[in-house]
């Protein structure tokens, strides 16, 4: 008789069942021509390679775009004056010639002739200038519109951050003819070339900035002029991407397409990626951080990279105000814990210990910098330092703190472990801080509100060590949260990056950085290693100096 | 259940009525003092062995939570990085965590936040869904109607955007009280919903048309007839809810916003577990395992209590 | 009957403006600067960040705010998320998802946890109820995370059965795994509710006096027991319908589906009030929409329950 009831019920589950099936099976039909290509049935895709991806930010402008999910994107689909190679050196793309005459003041830039954007039309130096003009106007909130800070005519704001009077146009930037402009900075920059080929330079095309729909149009299916081009984007699903049939430069498509899927969740990823869902996955998850190795073999990804992280103490707080008490606590704590050990237990090898404040594959990244024992784990001289600094000003049962934001799961074992170290080492209570949201910890330090250490993290926006030192350690830069101020370090940052030769211009660098060591405004962590892993369905997997691999070449077996 | 133990109200129970004179099944032992419901419900649970079961497993939470000394004398906060994932071995039997903390310690001393975030959400989540459910249930109309609704949204608040407001507002002093305050703040709304429904159903026994009919009215009608017999749903809910409540604890520290990141608690330690699940399972089974064996703990005491205060339900 | 329907739906109208007006509140009250956020470790230009603000009515006091998003609303406008999509079309994409991932993890844990619990309530004490007990309790131990991980990791990956991640076409396949893991913790209170409830019935005076008329005892079991146990059954699987839509963020996250959970939880730690707004205003309304049904099945399950 249970049978009975079991089979009553079972019929009845199963009615049920079938309603809520038929109730909403037809959900999300419009958005799936195609699905089964991009899901599971890696073979039927015909040379497309499957990679990873977050769903970008933002619409595809490229001024707009300051995450990685869109920029990504934004590198394949379209092409700037320069571009970066594998290693990071800068190549002349639609750019002809980019030349200076007076180091860097004004810059002369000429243009390859014919080029054209992937729906047919002309490209010519009107539409770089155009698409900046938009990117500088701080009515259109682009975000990453502090590139054309450095471009004369930058539209100035008052204490409200209202702007004063009204912005036409950076006057900087003057059209010659079709194939040439000229640039005018507000302060010489010999490595200004360098920047541009960072995606906020990127061009539009004519009329996509003339109406709020057509630059909504752009944005969610650009016309560009890269190696590819945007062919559908479900939002939060996937975006496909097929090359550009009218580009002609030097970093063709070889493969039949891209379809980046997208994650919320880069251990969803990495299962895909092993289950052969997934081809390319430019992040290894926390949990497979100590088996991705074995589980991938010679498919696993993991060299240096741009990632470069510390934590900054900040100069207002007590006992580490500028000052000598403030440096030799500064010393202590970095000499009171293992770098390499943190790496090599919790990293599981893929982090690489600081040797200076310049991430490893960057021109300028050393490892000889004077003074960089301080680097160095060394529990007696911390103590030493330690103890000097109390006899300066008792540092009583005080406690280190190292706060960090809770919502990437990427700090908290970490600091945790760091502070462990330091503790012990010091003798002191060290703990760590929690936020809940970046928001929230980013809110108090722009404010200078902190009451503790804080993490940091830099990603190269172009390869330059002045990009590592210039926006952290510079009085007012964006991201200077411990309020550095050192005349003496501007002045010799400045000295260098005015450098034309290369090698005069590394070694002013490094006289730089030496001062940061002796200063610590940052407490250098380590590098971040490029991860990630590939299927057995494609080859020719390389990554970039930014990490971010490189996509055109990826061949599918 | 032998003849002689029959007491007032409960004679009906039983099959073996037929053979029972009528005499007899109206007789009241009247040199025995009236047995109370709680009183009777204590001699019942005397006599079955998982009520002695529970209340040690109980004991033994409380014990660790109380005086966590008694367990170990290790630091359950000194970590020794050197030591990460180390297998268990002398004076450390559950071996040591990623941080090279010892498990074992950690898990004796996780008992005090765990055990009483679970516990003390639970109280308060009952308390004030009893409260407000019972209101709900018993007046009906405009009340039901205003108490419902407003469960309603608070039901909808997201839990998240709730528990990051709350505890922005107790930033400098966040105590397990804070946790608790935000866990019971969407505990409650279930249990208003599941104590209405058994409120609703019970107010329709006859034996409550029957205590109206004879004059007992108003709330000592709710709390004499209807509570007691609406408790049974309650009760098991809230037995379920402690262990999911000490999970919920985890979340939030995880998300940075639940205890500081020194106090420590299984829940935090089963989150930062996940990182090595692949390598290290073990990590993750002494603090679950424990969580487990507290819950098991009060969901039969439940279970037991549920079963001493229904007459019916004893055999 | 159609008196009391028709009062309830009229309590939409507070209960909605009462809604999103705390959680616009809530979200105002958030702490840290979500424009500041979007310009990540760098910062945004003041007149980017002042511009941006202006934009979404970020420089107005919360009573403004909330008369702009009220006003959006009434020409079906739900407002703008700061990347600049429509936040309808946000919904548009993340409800499908959840629903039907909600749907099936509400039937999955209802069917077994009824199944299970009337069998372990029936022969309570037994090898089969202690068994479920021991399951309960493995669901409630262990969260969410863990559970999903190993289920994937075991089923999608190493056995290949189940597909490891959702698909577009969101298939019953693929939603299968998602939904069981979404449930479980469900389940286990459903299961324990009815089981608790099946052994009070099963003892009650009706169950011997329909044993004693003759009826068999799956009908017992299932006209008389059962029905008389399902009123707090039901009440729980009512309110959990919206708890699984709004709060499967572990879930989706493992299985990549884009779905509400995520989308609000994202929106929250960003400051977005008019998706975080707009999300809860729906979820609100399945809340009442289903404490209406449920308050209606009561009746159909006792009836000596009446509204008027």
């Amino acid at each position: 008789m249970r049978k009975k009831i079991f089979a009553v019920l079972v019929a009845a589950g199963a009615l049920v069942f079938a309603l809520s099936l038929a109730a909403c099976s037809p959900a999300g039909g419009g958005a799936s021509s195609g699905a089964g290509a991009a899901s599971g049935d890696a073979t039927s895709g015909g040379g497309v390679v499957l990679a990873y991806n977050t769903e970008p930010q933002t619409n595809l402008i490229p001024s707009m775009v300051n995450e990685v999910g869109g920029g990504n994107i934004l590198e394949l689909i379209f092409e700037g004056l320069t571009r970066y190679d594998v290693d990071g050196s800068t190549k002349l793309a639609i750019a002809e010639s980019i030349t200076t005459t007076d180091d860097g003041k004004t810059w002369n830039v000429k243009i390859k002739e014919g080029k054209k954007f992937s729906d047919g039309s002309p490209l010519t130096v009107q539409n770089f200038v155009d698409a900046w003009n938009w990117g500088a106007n701080p009515e259109n909130g682009a975000l990453s519109g502090e590139f054309f800070m450095a471009i004369e005519g930058y539209p100035e704001v008052d204490e409200e951050g209202n702007l004063v009077g009204t912005f036409d146009g950076l006057s900087g930037l003057e059209v010659v003819s079709d194939t040439e402009f000229n640039i005018t900075l507000n302060e010489a920059d010999p490595e200004f070339d360098k920047q541009l080929g960072y995606s906020a330079f990127y061009p539009l095309p004519t009329g996509s900035l003339d109406s709020p729909e057509a630059l909504e149009a752009q944005g969610t299916k650009p016309v560009s002029n890269g190696p590819y081009v945007l062919q559908a984007w479900d939002h939060n699903e996937k975006i496909e991407l097929v090359p550009n049939p009218e580009y002609d430069g030097d970093i063709p498509a070889k493969n039949a397409g891209l379809t980046f899927k997208m994650y919320t969740d880069d251990s969803a990823a990495y299962n895909d990626l092993l289950a052969g869902n997934l081809d390319v996955l430019d992040s290894i998850p926390a949990d497979a951080m100590s088996t991705f190795k074995d589980d991938l073999g010679e498919r696993a990804i993991n060299q240096d990279g741009a990632v470069y992280q510390f934590f900054t103490i900040p100069y207002y707080l007590e006992h580490f105000a500028d000052d000598e008490e403030g440096r030799l606590r500064r010393q202590a704590i970095s000499m009171a814990f293992d770098r390499q050990e943190i790496c090599d237990t919790l990293f599981n090898g893929t982090r690489t210990p600081a040797t200076d404040f310049v991430a490893a594959v960057i021109p300028g990244h050393s490892d000889s910098i004077a003074g960089n024992e301080v680097l160095q784990y060394n529990p007696e001289k911390a103590k030493e330092l330690w103890a000097q600094a109390n006899a300066i000003s008792d540092w009583g049962n005080s406690t280190f703190k190292i706060a960090y934001n809770a919502d990437s799961s990427a700090h908290k074992e970490w600091v945790e472990a760091v502070l462990n170290q330091v503790g012990q080492t010091l003798e002191i209570s060290a703990e760590p801080e929690a936020y809940a949201q970046f928001s929230e910890l980013r809110n108090d330090a722009t404010n200078g509100t902190m009451k503790s250490a804080l993490r940091g993290g830099w990603q190269a926006d172009y390869p330059s060590a002045y990009n590592f030192m210039g926006p952290i350690y510079r009085l007012n830069a964006g991201a200077n949260d411990s309020r550095y101020n050192n005349p003496e370090f501007e002045k010799v940052l400045l000295e260098a990056r005015s450098q034309q030769d290369e090698a005069a211009r590394t070694e002013g660098y490094a006289k730089a950085q030496e001062i940061l060591m002796r200063d610590l405004p940052a407490i250098p962590l380590w590098g971040q290693n490029a991860l990630g892993g590939y299927s057995e369905h494609v080859d020719n997997v390389v990554v970039n100096w930014k990490t971010v691999p490189v996509y055109q070449d990826i061949v599918k077996k | 259940m032998s003849k002689d133990t029959i007491y007032p109200g409960q004679e009906h129970s039983f099959s073996d009525i037929d053979e029972t004179g009528l005499g007899a099944v109206d007789a009241v032992p009247d040199d025995r003092p009236p047995a109370s419901l709680f009183g009777e419900a204590w001699r019942q649970l005397r006599r079955r062995p998982i009520f002695w079961i529970s209340a040690a497993l109980i004991l033994l939470s409380l014990l660790m939570a109380l005086f966590p000394q008694l367990f170990t004398s290790a630091d359950p906060r000194y970590c020794v990085l050197k030591h990460s994932l180390e297998a268990p071995g002398p004076g450390h039997p559950f071996g040591f965590d990623k941080q090279g903390c010892d498990i074992y310690a950690r898990t004796i001393y996780g008992a005090r936040a765990s055990v009483s975030v679970g516990v003390l959400s639970m109280l308060l989540s009952v308390t004030i869904g009893v409260i407000m459910g019972s209101i709900a249930g018993y007046r009906g109309g405009w009340a039901d109607s205003l108490l419902s609704r407003v469960t309603d949204i608070f039901f909808a608040i997201p839990f998240v955007l709730a528990a990051i407001v709350i505890m922005q507002i107790f930033k400098e002093s966040r105590t397990i009280w804070t946790v608790v305050i935000v866990i019971s703040l969407f505990g409650w709304p279930q249990i208003a919903r599941i104590c209405r429904s058994a409120v609703i159903e019970a107010k329709q026994e006859e034996y409550v048309t029957a205590a109206r009919a004879l004059g007992s009215g108003g709330w000592a009608n709710m709390l004499r007839h209807i509570l007691p017999n609406a408790a049974a749903p309650i009760i098991v809910y809230a037995t379920v809810a402690l262990g999911s409540y000490i999970v919920t604890e985890a979340t939030l520290s995880f998300l940075g916003i639940g205890l500081p990141p020194t106090i420590v608690s299984w829940g935090a330690d089963i989150a930062s577990a996940r990182s090595v699940l692949r390598q290290a399972p073990q990590v993750l089974f002494f603090p679950a395992g424990a969580l487990a064996m507290t819950v098991l703990g009060f969901i039969m005491m439940g279970d037991v209590v549920r079963d001493a205060l229904d007459p019916k339900a004893r055999k | 009957m159609k008196r009391y329907v028709g009062r309830r739906l009229l309590q939409l109208i507070p209960v909605f403006f009462g809604a999103t007006f705390l959680i616009f509140a809530m979200v105002y009250a958030l702490p840290g600067d979500p424009i500041a956020a979007l310009g990540g470790d760098k910062g945004l230009p003041p007149a980017v960040r002042a511009a941006i603000e202006r934009e979404y009515h970020l420089d107005q006091p919360l009573l403004i705010q909330y008369l702009y998003y009220l006003k959006g609303i009434f020409t079906f406008d739900f407002g703008m998320t700061f990347s600049g999509r429509p936040v309808v079309e946000v919904m548009a994409d993340a409800f499908p998802w959840t629903l039907k991932l909600a749907l099936m993890a509400i039937v999955f844990e209802s069917v077994f946890g009824i199944l299970f619990g009337v069998f372990a309530g029936l022969r309570r004490g037994g090898v089969f109820d202690s068994t479920v007990l021991v399951l309960s309790l493995f669901l409630i131990a262990i969260p969410v995370f863990v559970i999903g991980f190993l289920l994937q990791f075991i089923i999608g990956v190493k056995l290949g059965w189940l597909p490891v991640t959702v698909d577009q076409s969101m298939s019953f396949k693929s939603m299968l795994m998602p939904a069981i893991v979404l449930g479980a913790v469900s389940f286990a209170y459903i299961l324990r509710l009815t089981r608790t409830e099946v052994a009070e019935n099963a003892t009650a005076d009706y169950v011997r006096t329909a044993t004693a008329k003759g009826l068999s005892r799956p009908k017992v079991v299932v006209r008389h027991i059962l029905r008389n146990s399902l009123i707090p059954v039901i009440t729980f699987i009512g309110a959990d319908l919206g708890a699984l839509m709004g709060g499967a963020i572990v879930t989706e996250g493992i299985f990549n589906i884009p779905g509400v959970g995520g989308t609000m939880y994202k929106a929250i730690f960003q400051g977005e009030a008019a998706t975080v707004v707009s999300f809860t205003t729906i979820l609100v309304l399945v809340y009442i929409f289903t404490s209406l049904i449920v308050d209606l099945l009561y009746a159909a399950l006792d009836p000596r329950i009446r509204y008027e």
